[in-house]
């Protein structure tokens, strides 16, 4: 017996994709619920926790919207590399650039600005200016030296968190945080407009519209249209008169900025205030989210959604079942799996061959 | 007082580079045959968290050693039916690995945190451990530092003086020309990317059994990924592999020494230190003069069909 691959003659078509990945998720899900019950918990109460919380309640609805933003952000920031074929999994560290610079700016740089109209602008650019450099490090080191930009995306992840590490342990730590390695509150005229107390807040929206942005520029911009053909085949690309080795550093610097901005609107949003391990890894469940949505922009927002849904219901799962919220990475994983094998399904016709 | 900083400094790298040795041999074999599994991180998790229930439950080292290097392999497995058999992106499929490995083990270790098992203690190996100052740094170590010894040159004699060593370059080089010698391309990927898989599962069993014994979740702290890293760093080369492991091993305890003599880096900074010099060693080894002449295995990360010439 043997596999054999045909590749199939049509493209699949969107309704078929949109099934697949349903597909995908309700095999990651069956999965799952076997791994809940190899610790003796009822799968369908877990199940229940998890998405009843964030689904079934205001509070629960906007707390999933607040966990969607740095989603969202990390994704739109490594979507654009995915589209040409650049592993760019250094989400994870612009973001927290993109955090540092903000606190740098609002704690150090201009503390005594009062003028959140003039503020809150300066915060953003400079969130995304220290993104776009952790892109643009690997994108140089990827176009002109041919560095596998995996691996150097991955590194300077674990160099800019040992940074910030070293910020709030050590100089920036606040005077008022009893001893704990948190730096000093952001002044308030550069937090973002808060709606509510539930923590509904602008960053929420800007990453919505960076959404749409990221949208346009795929499809509508020559870059975008670049973008598919560079990364179906760099040399045709060439070819194609296209300065590839440009392009990718651009598009580093355009995820990592993006990137960067999530974590400039995390500390000005959210949490108002720089400390170690702020974030659960988003730039990794980015790579996952980005490729779920098949690395369409507006599909990327609701995926986010479903994403940030999930993390505010694994905390509901530890805080009354007493499961590991590590479980979601274990899920994440698992949709992975079946999200690869599905793709396989669609662009080819499988079949059994007896030898 | 600064003879005894150096020594433990010292050994201190070979303990901290053990794992990672492991890990790098087993990724530079799975490479060699053609197949880029980055999912070590994974893997090593996996292996850690088995090595250490499996002793705590049963008590019997031996018994966690060979359920952690037997998990690492499963899970290889996995990737290897998905970039072999199933041909799907290979740098996907071992971030899924990755992922897998840090839910399942956190997940299933949550109960043995903080927990104590069995774990492994040094062994003086008569003679040659009373050598002055060498005796002390190198052979007298646990078992499994032995074993990463002794796996080197194994490894390295395997690779290029054994007709299957000479068939597992050959699928990493030219899937095509290997399959008309008549070796299976299938076959053999499999087989070394399982095998890879028992070296990072041995390769987490160390940290969890020996280096630190105990159990926390994500306890390999990122070392699955120098490993992919050493192995560009290694050129695929075992006995390089073993210096960079333990080179490796050195930067990541010194920063111990540095406190005790205190040398006044900030701990967060010196743990940069391994992570920008892997940067720094990928800067000279992906240079177009060094890739000409110690180059990755042609085939790398390509999927091999028979039907699709590609």
């Amino acid at each position: 017996m043997k596999i054999h691959f045909e590749k199939r003659e049509k493209k699949p078509s969107t309704l078929l994709i949109f099934l697949a990945s349903l597909l995908s998720i309700l095999i990651a899900i069956v999965f799952l619920g076997f791994i809940i019950l190899s610790l003796g918990d009822n799968p369908l109460t877990a199940y229940w926790q998890l998405v009843s919380w964030g689904l079934g309640t205001v509070p629960g609805f906007i707390q999933s919207l607040v966990s969607m933003m740095p989603l969202l952000f990390t994704s739109l920031g490594v979507l654009i590399a995915f589209k040409m074929k650049l592993w760019n999994i250094g989400a994870e560290g612009q973001f927290q650039m993109g955090a540092f610079a903000a606190t740098w700016g609002a704690l150090y740089l201009f503390p005594h600005l009062g003028n959140p109209w003039l503020f809150i602008p300066l915060l953003m650019i400079l969130g995304m200016a220290a993104g776009a450099l952790w892109g643009f490090l690997p994108g140089v080191m990827r176009a002109y030296l041919g560095v596998n930009e995996i691996l150097s995306t991955l590194m300077l992840n674990y160099v800019a968190i040992y940074w910030v590490n070293y910020l709030t342990y050590g100089p920036w730590k606040g005077a008022h945080s009893y001893n704990f390695p948190v730096t000093a509150e952001f002044p308030s005229a550069a937090i973002f407009p808060q709606y509510g107390t539930g923590g509904l807040n602008l960053g929420i929206f800007i990453s919505i519209a960076v959404a749409f942005f990221v949208f346009y520029l795929v499809k509508y911009t020559k870059l975008g249209f670049n973008l598919g053909i560079a990364g179906d085949n760099l040399r045709v690309g060439e070819y194609a008169g296209i300065n590839v080795k440009r392009m990718i550093v651009l598009v580093m610097v355009i995820g990592g900025a993006i990137s960067g901005l999530g974590g400039m609107a995390e500390m000005s949003g959210v949490l108002f205030r720089l400390q170690p391990n702020f974030s659960p890894g988003y730039g990794y469940t980015a790579v996952i989210i980005a490729w779920l949505a098949r690395l369409d922009p507006i599909a990327t927002v609701i995926v986010s959604f479903f994403f940030g849904v999930l993390l505010v219901g694994s905390q509901q799962l530890q805080l009354f079942m007493q499961i590991p919220s590590s479980l979601v990475n274990a899920f994440n994983g698992i949709l992975l799996f079946s999200l690869l094998a599905s793709e396989i399904l669609l662009h080819y016709r499988v079949r059994w061959v007896r030898l | 007082m600064n003879q005894d900083i150096i020594t433990s400094t010292l050994s201190g790298a070979l303990r901290a580079g053990t794992p990672l040795l492991f890990a790098t041999l087993g990724e530079i074999l799975a490479e060699r045959a053609g197949v880029l599994n980055l999912g070590l991180e994974g893997m090593m998790l996996m292996g850690a968290f088995t090595g250490f229930s499996v002793s705590y439950i049963t008590g019997n080292l031996w018994l966690a050693v060979a359920a952690a290097t037997l998990v690492g392999g499963l899970m290889a497995s996995l990737h290897a039916f998905m970039s072999i058999t199933l041909r799907v992106n290979q740098v996907v499929s071992g971030l899924a690995l990755v992922f897998l490995g840090e839910g399942l083990s956190g997940f299933w270790g949550h109960g043995f945190v903080g927990m104590q098992a069995e774990s492994f203690s040094s062994i003086k190996i008569p003679f040659l451990g009373d050598i002055p100052y060498v005796g002390q740094i190198v052979f007298d170590r646990d078992i499994l530092v032995y074993m990463g010894y002794i796996a080197v040159p194994v490894i390295w004699w395997f690779l290029y003086k054994t007709t299957a060593g000479m068939n597992l370059r050959a699928v990493g080089e030219s899937p095509e020309a290997a399959d008309a010698r008549g070796i299976n391309v299938v076959l053999t990927r499999y087989i070394y990317t399982v095998i890879g898989g028992f070296f990072s599962g041995l390769a987490g069993a160390y940290i969890s059994l020996a280096y630190t014994p105990m159990w926390v979740q994500n306890m390999t702290a990122g070392r699955g990924w120098i490993a992919v890293a050493l192995v560009i760093f290694a050129i695929w080369d075992p006995v390089l592999a073993l210096i960079g492991a333990y080179a490796f091993g050195g930067i990541s305890v010194l920063q111990f020494s540095f406190q005790i003599i205190q040398v006044p880096i900030p701990v967060n900074i010196m743990n940069m230190f391994p992570y920008l010099f892997t940067i720094f060693v990928m800067l000279f080894a992906s240079s177009n003069k060094m890739k000409k002449r110690f180059g990755a295995p042609s085939a790398l990360g390509v999927p091999y069909s028979r039907e699709e010439k590609t």
